[in-house]
């Protein structure tokens, strides 16, 4: 089994990447961009029997920091 | 004294802050890598230097939080050892959650090298009571990742206790605040972005790191 971690910068926090992309595409001429955020995607590959509770765990003790980040865990068979 | 300095892959200015605290100490720290899970008996000062450890790899400073060493260090910073933070070694402490909030990429984007005017904010601490509350100093920076944020609730319990040790007095990174260096709430573990370890003497073009050394020779002398 797979899990996908996503990883987001909670809202309110300033994300200077997603600014920085938001321009770029401007500089090439999207206009119809209102805003960019940026963030990560982990995956993982997982031994049998590994639970989601087990990777709420990874994401807590070291995915994310939730101080600033947001995350949201997928299973893929 | 008996002091440490802790080194993870990827430190850089782990020999600078040696020969920092050896120089106005008088001793030399013993060099603790990061896969050590304990520290030399009696430590009782400990630096985490500045540098890239393990690549920034996922965010600055998080691997190096779950290094083994850590583990000790969070145990001595809990006995009131005092515990110093630079540049990545302040990354190092937010992601060990040692100190609050995270420190974020620069909100102008660059890589800052270069002296920030700072004031310092309290000498009511063990590291910068050399220094007199409101000074001014000039102190180098050089980071990407320094940005510090938290939520309004932490900034304003940091303020209120006292415990921003540093401010930044131009707008550096777009830290929340303008704060450039903070205490823990016993007031044994500072972190800060700028480097002191890189202005005690007049060839490094500036000596106002020196006191924060002096101050804590003070303390744990």
């Amino acid at each position: 089994m797979k899990a996908r971690v996503t990883i987001m910068l909670k809202n309110g926090v300033l994300d200077p990447q997603g600014k920085a992309i938001h321009h770029a595409l401007g500089g090439l001429g999207f206009g119809g961009v209102e805003d960019v955020r940026a963030g990560k995607v982990i995956e993982l590959d997982l031994a049998d029997g590994t639970s989601e509770d087990e990777v709420d765990r990874m994401c807590r003790q070291l995915l994310a920091n939730t101080v600033i980040e947001n995350y949201s865990i997928e299973t893929v068979d | 004294m008996k002091s440490a300095v802790i080194v993870f892959p990827g430190s850089n200015c782990d020999r600078d802050l040696a020969v920092g605290f050896e120089t106005v100490l008088g001793s030399k720290p013993a060099m603790v890598w990061h896969a050590e899970s304990e520290l030399p008996a009696g430590t009782d000062l400990i630096g985490i230097p500045g540098g890239f450890s393990y690549g920034d790899y996922l965010r600055s400073g998080a691997m190096a939080a779950r290094s083994p060493i850590m583990r000790a260090v969070a145990e001595a910073a809990g006995r009131g050892v005092p515990v110093i933070g630079i540049c990545n070694g302040f990354q190092v402490l937010t992601e060990t959650g040692l100190l609050p909030g995270a420190l974020m990429r620069n909100a102008h984007l660059h890589f800052t090298c270069r002296n920030a005017r700072l004031r310092v904010e309290t000498s009511q601490s063990l590291f910068t009571q050399a220094y007199s509350t409101g000074e001014e100093i000039s102190i180098p920076v050089a980071h990407h990742d320094g940005n510090y944020q938290a939520d309004g609730e932490t900034l304003d319990r940091l303020e209120g206790e006292g415990r921003v040790a540093f401010r930044y007095l131009d707008d550096v990174n777009g830290s929340a605040r303008s704060i450039a260096g903070i205490l823990n709430g016993q007031g044994n573990v500072l972190g800060m972005m700028p480097h002191p370890e890189r202005a005690l003497e007049p060839a490094h073009g500036g000596t106002d790191g020196r006191r924060l050394f002096e101050g804590l020779l003070e303390t744990v002398a």
